[in-house]
This record gives structure tokens, sequence and C-alpha cells, in this order.
């Protein structure tokens, strides 16, 4: 089917488009950004005058819960969130049950995700077995199942050795790894920041120096293995610094932050709000500001959604029993765009953060942009429309949001999959 | 978000934490406890401010002490007294927190009485009371992981008034185990609030909270020099558990660098009184000696404290 996307502004921050131009589709490739090809012939005809139409987004880490969580979530109903929020394309960790460890779970996941002919989901392999950090996994064979990168999630490896020949073996190949900056002894019983909100609320603290002692030693091991590292939710301003430090002596590193951690910090937690418990926790107002900032300045390469979906059963807990984590698909764009209208940070850097940087750290060249022959994987919203965010509205199955009865800016009126329209009329 | 434990009107609904109460509130509790603690000495110890009604004890947490003041704060105000020791009942076997409370709801529960080992537990409750419309069943914490304990941290309020009258003439001093004790925040909260115009805290780096001088108070690691001229000793328990780890090498070398000795307690002014929650670990945070010296009112403590939970449940009761 031909497709004609008409009279939007089109934002393609990779190929530094942003201007009021129409878009041609065919045999679910971009064809043409600008005049029609030759002979072209519309089938159908989107009016997107006055939207923004963009590259649909890549999220770096959204949890769909299968295999082994399918009460709280399925593939089915966080796909239909995904489309709901312009995300066209999402890495899928592999803390699940079992964790995606094998190729076989991966090749699985795939299949699943292929039938349901929606966003195009890209695994992360599970760096060492079931996560526990003791030996190492079937890298080469896990990547030929369809996985992009591997990572710990939120498990660190304790075991410093292990982590180094992990490092070795990914750069043998030239491997991913991605890593969120844990020291699990100074996290132990952690569920906040440990700052005087945490002390008030009598809740065990989480240091920042969790984050930074784990950083550098990440960093130095990259350093000595040559793995392509990139840093996975820093949520605080001397994790930046030591990023930065890393990037003076030399260090090729990227990182990225949860949407969260651009609005929210640790005094958010009020009287022990269960949904605003996420890992890592919300840091100090300075860290949040320092966040920001960094992200304006692309030193931040991405923003991700970290979708984590839990039931109200998971949340109806005192504070530090509940599960952690936010539902966020449909809040990943939203939430940027909040950020880029509140520090004034011009669109097409805001959405390169979630198109294209985040598809180079993914290391996917088909999507993430709108150049000739890629796939017409596009996201059409309002940048300037704002609507209140409700339960009946999300289509993800977890709730779990402290946005809930706040104005968002940003409506997605269409979100295209390789030229099919999936959500919108 | 509203502050949950105060109804529009400003009046207490639920007593979950001092953080936020105002002084107005605290010394209104202070002041019904007042006539209270006299009702002991009556050869009928009991009111019927509470006759019909059935308050639950819940204790998802050990204990005796506090636990059977507060059987005998409301008996004496004629309530119904259920007590369930849910740590060895029901969640055992998996039921959740607001499945628990649900049933006792069902049974016809006016007020709970909570302690929970998990800071935020009474609020959970209180919120859930009030999304499923039993907004007249009222919640007292009765101590909550690490948070609060409000009804603790009143009695100490109303001991220290009953000894020196006027707060805003005292140095207080809080010794011990500050990271893990709910008293101890619940007693820092309420005697800010109350304007006292100089709180200390003195422990060890590794007993004290991260940006404890933010709660309003000075940070002290010698004890003698935090002792010197203060008016009022809160002594803390601290749990055998700490001991013995990366938190402290040795009961033996707190009681000597932390422990209240009578040669520390001459620092302090003349007349200075010494409180302690209990239960009380002699010769590791106290010597026997000032524990059973004139400057203890470690046993009024205990009498007041039933006189506190009476005022603070015939408030409750009268506000819903």
């Amino acid at each position: 089917m031909n497709i004609q996307i008409a009279n939007g502004r089109v934002i393609d921050p990779a190929n530094q488009i942003d201007a009021q131009l129409d878009v041609f589709i065919a045999e679910g490739k971009i064809v043409a950004v600008g005049a029609a090809p030759a002979g072209f012939s519309p089938d159908r005809l989107i009016d997107a005058k006055g939207l923004i139409v963009a590259p649909g987004l890549v999220d770096l880490s959204a949890r769909l819960r299968e295999p082994g969580f399918e009460y709280r979530a399925t593939l089915e109903s966080e796909m239909q969130a995904a489309m709901a929020g312009g995300i066209t394309s999402l890495a899928c960790p592999p803390d699940t049950d079992p964790a995606l460890d094998e190729p076989g779970l991966v090749e699985m996941l795939c299949f699943r995700a292929k039938n349901l002919n929606c966003a195009h989901v890209y695994p992360v392999g599970a760096l060492t077995a079931k996560l526990e950090g003791k030996r190492i996994t079937e890298m080469a064979e896990l990547v030929e199942a369809g996985c992009v990168a591997f990572s710990q999630v939120n498990t660190p490896v304790v075991d410093t050795q292990v982590l180094l020949r992990a490092m070795q073996y990914a750069a043998t190949f030239g491997f991913r790894v991605w890593l969120q900056p844990i020291d699990p002894h100074l996290a132990k019983g952690g569920v906040a920041h440990d700052g005087e909100a945490a002390s008030r609320l009598g809740l065990t603290g989480i240091p920042v120096e969790a984050e930074t002692v784990a950083l550098e030693t990440y960093l130095s091991l990259a350093k000595l293995t040559g793995v392509k590292l990139h840093i996975t939710r820093i949520s605080s301003a001397a994790a930046l610094e030591a990023i930065e430090r890393a990037r003076a002596g030399g260090l090729d590193v990227t990182c990225d932050i949860a949407a969260h951690h651009l609005h929210l910090c640790d005094m958010d937690i009020g009287y022990f709000d269960p949904q605003c418990y996420v890992i890592p926790p919300l840091r100090s107002q300075r860290d949040r500001s320092a966040l920001r900032t960094a992200l304006a300045a692309g030193k931040i390469n991405a923003v991700c959604s970290d979708h984590t979906p839990v039931d109200d059963d998971g949340k109806q807990m005192p504070f530090a029993e509940a599960e952690p984590g936010m539902t966020g698909l449909e809040l990943l764009l939203p939430l940027v765009l909040k950020w880029a209208q509140e520090d004034k940070v011009d669109l097409a850097q805001a959405l390169a953060r979630v198109t294209a940087s985040a598809a180079g750290i993914m290391g996917i060249t088909k999507g993430g942009h709108l150049g000739v022959g890629a796939r017409a994987d596009v996201c059409i919203f309002d940048a300037n429309a704002e609507k209140v965010l409700t339960r009946e509205d999300l289509k993800s199955q977890g709730k779990n949001t402290p946005f809930l009865g706040l104005p968002l800016p940003g409506i997605v009126k269409h979100t295209l999959v390789e030229g099919r329209v999936m959500f919108g009329a | 978000m509203l502050n949950p434990q105060l109804s529009a009107q400003g009046k207490l609904k639920h007593l979950i934490t001092l953080d936020g109460l105002p002084k107005s509130v605290l010394t209104e509790i202070l002041d019904i406890a007042a006539p209270f603690t006299e009702v002991a000495e009556r050869e009928v110890k009991k009111l019927p401010l509470l006759r019909g009604k059935s308050v639950f004890n819940v204790f998802f947490e050990n204990s005796t002490r506090t636990r059977t003041t507060f059987e005998i704060a409301a008996k004496r105000l004629s309530a119904d007294v259920i007590n369930l020791n849910v740590a060895t009942s029901s969640t055992n076997k998996g039921e959740t927190l607001l499945d628990t409370v649900d049933n006792l709801c069902a049974m016809g529960a006016d007020m709970f009485v909570m302690r929970h080992a998990s800071s935020g537990a009474p609020y959970l409750l209180a919120q859930h009371l009030r999304a499923t419309g039993r907004d007249h069943i009222s919640v007292v914490n009765a101590g909550d992981g690490r948070h609060a304990h409000p009804t603790q941290g009143l009695l100490d309020m109303y001991t220290i008034r009953h000894f020196k009258q006027d707060f805003t003439k005292l140095t207080v001093a809080i010794v011990g185990d500050v990271l893990h004790s709910r008293v101890a925040r619940s007693e820092i909260a309420a005697l800010t609030t109350l304007g006292v115009p100089e709180v200390r805290v003195i422990g060890p780096k590794t007993l004290l909270p991260t940006d404890v001088e933010r709660m309003g108070v000075r940070v002290f690691h010698d004890m003698k020099e935090g002792l010197r001229g203060v008016d009022v000793v809160m002594m803390l328990r601290l749990q055998n558990e700490r001991m013995n780890g990366a938190l402290l090498p040795s009961s033996q070398e707190y009681f000597k660098f932390f422990g209240l000795t009578p040669e520390k307690l001459e620092l302090a002014a003349p007349d200075a009184i010494v409180l302690h929650p209990g239960p009380m670990n002699r010769g590791v945070e106290i010597d026997s000696a000032v524990a059973d010296g004139s400057h203890a009112v470690i046993l009024p403590q205990v009498t007041f404290g039933i006189a506190v939970r009476m005022a603070v449940m015939s408030m409750l009761a009268a506000g819903n």
C-alpha cells in the first residue's frame, strides 16, 4: 500500500530534517521525503497538518513480561501500549522467568513478537546464565537467535573476575554490553535514595555511591577489554561526572536514563507512594536537574521508558515490600516532550534521544530514522495538545505510574509499522 | 498529597506520625491526656468514652509492652479489645496485609492499632480504608519499621512536660541508634514542633541517618560533649542484632563510648531527667546506676503512656 503523509512537520534527527514536508511510503519502506517519486500514487493520504511526523520511537528498555510473568502483562497488551505510545522498536531486557539466557528462549520471544506483527522486538540477552553472575552465556548463539546486546539488568555481577571475562568475551565478537551500575553491597536492602526523604520516612537508603562505585569498575574494565559499553539508567550527577571523566580519557561509552528520572525526585515519594519505588531510585532535586541539563547537552545519549508493568497487588504493599517499577511505554513521548517544553529544548534534539540515538545504541540501522529505504516506522503526534492521564487510557496492563491524574503533553495520532497503520484511524 | 491523618477540618482522623502534625494538635493531645492519668488512681478505672467500640490490636511484629498498654488504655475507655498476633498467623499463610485488614473490617472493627515491620504500612492501611469507603475506621500506628512510633513520642513529650513544663527553654539529647529507631524520629518531630530550641543527637556515624541534621538537630559523635548542659537525656534501645557486625564492633566498646553512666550524666544539667522507651539493655546503652537512679523517669513514662494512648483513642473516636 502506498501512503502519503502530507502537510506535517517532519522531524528526522538522523537526517537533520525539521521542515514541513510530505513523506511517501511504499511496500513498507520510506521511498521519499519532500517531493513525490515519479509515478507515486497514494492509496491512502494521511493529513498531518499541525502534527509532527517523526520516526517511530526506539525504546531501550521495555519489560514485556514474557516469558514467566504473563499474569502481569502479555506481549499482546504491551504491544498495544507500545503502539499507543508511538514506539515501534524496543529492546526487551532479559529479566524474564526464565531469564533470556538460552537461544531457544530468545527465538521463541522473537517468534511470538513477529507473529503479533507490531513493534519490532529486540531481545537483550543475559550476560550470565540465569543472571546469576557466575557463568557467561552462549553470546554468539544468542546473537544468532536475535539478541542485540547483553545485560545483567539490575542484578549486578558480584564477582568482578566474571564480569571481566564476560566483557572480554563480548569484545571478542564486538557485542554490545549494557550495564546498570549497582554495587550489590552498597545497595543491599535499599529502596530509596539515601537522603533526607528516606531518612525521615525510615526507608533504607541506596547511596549515590552504590551507582558510582560500580560505574568506576565498569569503566575501568571497559577500558581494559575494549568492549562496546553502554551504561543504563544512571540516576545521579556524580555518575554523569564519572562518565564524562572516562570520555575525556578517551573511552567511547554511551549512557541512558529512564524518562521518569527527568521529572521526579525522592521528595515525590510523599507519604510512601509505592508508585515512586523504582530502581535506580528517584534521587535528589539536584541530581534530577543535572540529568535534565546533561540530556539537553547530549551527554546522556538516550531516554528510555524502563517500562515495568506491575499489577495493583504488587503495588498495594508497604513501600519496601512493593515491587519496583513504573509502566512507561505510553509515557515515554509525553515525558520527553514535557522536559523539552519546560527546558526549552529544540524538539528535533529531544526526539533524537528517543529515535536515532537510541537506535545507534541498539545497533539497528533500518529504524529510528526516515531516510529513504528505511522501514516506514512512523509516529505522528500532536506535540502541543495536553491530556490528563487516566487509568482507562493506558493500554498497558500495568497502570502503575505516579503520573495518573496529571496533564501531559503529546497525543499520538498515528503509529505506523513498516507502512501499516497500527494505531489511530 | 494531603496529610492523610488530618481531616479537612484539621481534626485527627488517624495517628500515623508526629512529623507534620501542628503544634496545636500535639498540645491538645497532651492536654487531654492529663486528666486521664488520674483514672488509674480511681477505684473504678473506667470511662465510657469508647463503649460499644471494637479496637483491634493488630501486631504484625511481636511486642508485649506496647500492645499491653494499648489494651489497658482501650479497656479503661470501655472499648472491646481484640488482640491479634498476626506475626504468627495468617500472613504466614500468604495473606496480604490488606486482605487481613478487610477481614477484620468485616468483623466490625472501629479502630486499628497496628504495628508493622515495614515503614509506611499504616499509611497504606489508612489509604485503603478511604479508598473502600470505610473512612470512619481509625488507624493508630503502634510502630512501623524505622518510620514512626507516635504514641511513644507523645508519652515522652508528656513526661518532659510533666517534669520540665516549658519546652522552649530546654536542651534535649537523643542518644544511640537513631538510624534504626522509629522512636527517635517521632521524638525529633515532636520536640522540634513543640519549640525545643536545641535538639541534639549523639551516636557513632554508623547509627545516624543520612542528612539527619536536616531534621533540625545538632549532631554529636562525642557523648561527653553532647551531654554537656542538657536538661533531658532520651536514651534509645540498641537491638542486639546491631552488635558485632559492620555497625558496631562490640557491646563493650559501645557501652564505653555511648552508654549512659553516672559519670557522663554528671555533665548534664544537675536536674536533668533520663528517659528510655524500654525494654532496657542494662550495661549496653545504660548503666543500672542511672536506670535506677534519681534522674530516671522511665517508670513514669510507662504510666503516662496509658493516659496518652487513652487521649489519642478518645480523640479519634470523637473525630470519627
